[in-house]
């Protein structure tokens, strides 16, 4: 099994996630895995977590650009490291490409993305619709969210749609996926394949219901969750132990959110405008302390990921590393969270008509 | 009216009893209701309904109240519309993130679920936009009726 390659890729992931690639044939990059026995998808993430590997997923911020290359540019710099890339989809009410748009590029040269839907822009008619597109188009993993409200955003004079809520948009994916119908009860001739999630805030009141909000979730549908920014180990673990009383771990995977930060001034920026995020005073004070706060801020992310492997039930991380995007890969070595796995790496190839210069203003 | 909506909420339990009363009543009436027609008694009970709610929960009409499994928290006045529980904004002081002056619908749904003794908060199935302005109580009394005619 050892020295297992694509041609022309790097190392595979090995052991039993990945069966079905001790030899690979012709190449299609996105061409869906065969579906295994429990699975409910035929992505790589979902085999990932069902192997019991710890699972790296990682956040793509969407450009504001029409330009495929800023797609692929922003998640070369995952590739290899992550098993999966989110495409946040209008996160903070602000405009960027779609995520079905940012999902639908990443398949094509074979990331596995996992799309954002968010209630907040669109209704039960447009959200199947886009499902049914992303699924035909090799999407495999749907997050669904609430999303922002429009006033965070740069467009707050926009019409909030949210005519379902994650909770809402869970249960009628799930139905589309295992009952084969739309929300109307309209039959679908193919129903999508779904690895279906969730966000949790563990870190926001009221903590006491947080875990049954998670119960809840879990009934609706979700099969792993993503949670908000980690800073607080402490109130994580009150979670953890709540969650496990429940026997939640064991119905859903649940990926910690974590994610570097730049500077004592960004931390107190973050914990006072973006909404949902905990950042308590210590964490503040260690970055102010130190000589070097970015490296400050990486380090401490790698304290927090070590931390976070050791609570039982916890599945794998989720990084959000907005504007730092270059500073995953060293997080992830350093921190040494895949000991020794290596996740698949795409080594993309991109279309001709794609490339930088094809798109370069004459 | 902020403040008699969290009196509504400290007092979830004997609000949410005295529903239930109010509901025996609605199925006693409902066969004169019926003769007089479900349609012709459309805007007045639902202006009635509005006058009261809208005192007592800050009541938005959305036509399919479901107070009874949210401790008596309107979860209408959430501006993200939630329907099954807080959403991961609410700030550390329990506020809401859209609205930094009112404390979450959702942490005060909690709070009344408490006081209605727990576990009334289940897993509501999507809105019907059609309802929007409608009376609630009517619909529950067709409802109702249509069930003990079975």
């Amino acid at each position: 099994m050892t020295g297992l390659r694509f041609p022309g890729t790097g190392p595979l992931n090995e052991g039993p996630a990945f069966p079905d690639m001790k030899s690979p044939g012709p190449i299609d990059p996105g061409a869906p895995l065969e579906r295994l026995p429990g699975h409910s998808s035929r992505g790589r993430l979902e085999r990932v977590l069902r192997a019991g590997e710890f699972a790296v997923t990682a956040e793509l911020s969407p450009p504001d650009s029409a330009n495929p290359m800023d797609v692929f540019e922003r998640a070369a710099i995952f590739d290899g490291w992550v098993d999966a890339i989110n495409a946040t989809d209008g996160s903070g009410a602000n405009c960027h490409m779609s995520s079905l748009g940012v999902c639908a590029l990443l398949t094509r040269v074979g990331y596995a993305p996992v799309m954002q839907i968010s209630a907040r822009d669109r209704n039960r008619i447009a959200i199947q619709g886009d499902v049914l597109s992303a699924a035909a188009m090799g999407v495999t993993n749907i997050l669904c969210l609430t999303g922002d409200g429009v006033e965070c955003g740069d467009h707050p004079e926009a019409r909030p749609v949210f005519d379902l809520d994650c909770m809402t948009s869970l249960a009628m994916l799930s139905t589309m996926r295992d009952e084969g119908t739309f929300a109307s009860g309209r039959r679908l001739d193919h129903p999508p394949e779904l690895f279906l999630g969730a966000a949790a805030n563990p870190f926001a009141p009221p903590f006491d219901y947080r875990p049954l909000r998670l119960q809840r979730k879990i009934e609706a549908g979700a099969q792993f969750v993503q949670t908000q920014y980690c800073f607080d180990i402490a109130r994580l673990e009150r979670y953890m132990d709540r969650v496990r009383d429940l026997g939640l771990h064991e119905r859903c995977f649940i990926l910690v959110g974590v994610g570097p930060l730049a500077s004592a001034r960004a931390a107190r920026w973050i914990r006072t405008h973006v909404p949902g995020v905990h950042i308590p005073d210590a964490v503040v004070d260690r970055l102010s302390r130190a000589a070097d706060a970015r490296e400050e801020g990486k380090r401490l992310c790698v304290e927090l990921i070590q931390r976070i492997r050791d609570i039982e039930g916890i599945s794998g991380i989720h990084l959000m590393a907005y504007r730092q995007e270059e500073s995953v890969a060293w997080i992830i070595a350093e921190s040494d969270v895949l000991k020794g796995r290596t996740p698949h790496a795409v080594r993309p190839v991109i279309p001709d008509y794609m490339r930088r210069k094809a798109w370069a203003k004459a | 009216m902020r403040s008699m909506r969290d009196w509504s909420v400290r007092h979830a339990r004997g609000l949410s009893r005295l529903y239930v009363v109010f509901e025996h009543l609605m199925v006693a009436v409902a066969p004169l209701a019926r003769l007089i027609g479900h349609e012709r008694l459309e805007r007045p009970v639902a202006a009635v309904e509005r006058r009261i709610k809208e005192t007592l929960f800050d009541c938005r009409m959305c036509g399919a109240c479901v107070l009874s499994s949210t401790g008596m928290s309107c979860p209408r006045n959430c501006p993200k519309n939630l329907l099954n529980g807080p959403c991961g904004g609410v700030r550390a002081d329990g506020s809401c993130e859209i609205l930094p002056g009112m404390t979450c619908v959702w942490v005060k749904a909690v709070e009344g679920d408490r006081n209605m003794g727990g576990g009334t908060i289940g897993l509501l199935p999507a809105g019907d936009h059609r309802l929007i302005r409608r009376s609630s109580w009517l619909r529950i009394l067709r409802q109702r009726s249509k069930e003990s005619a079975r």
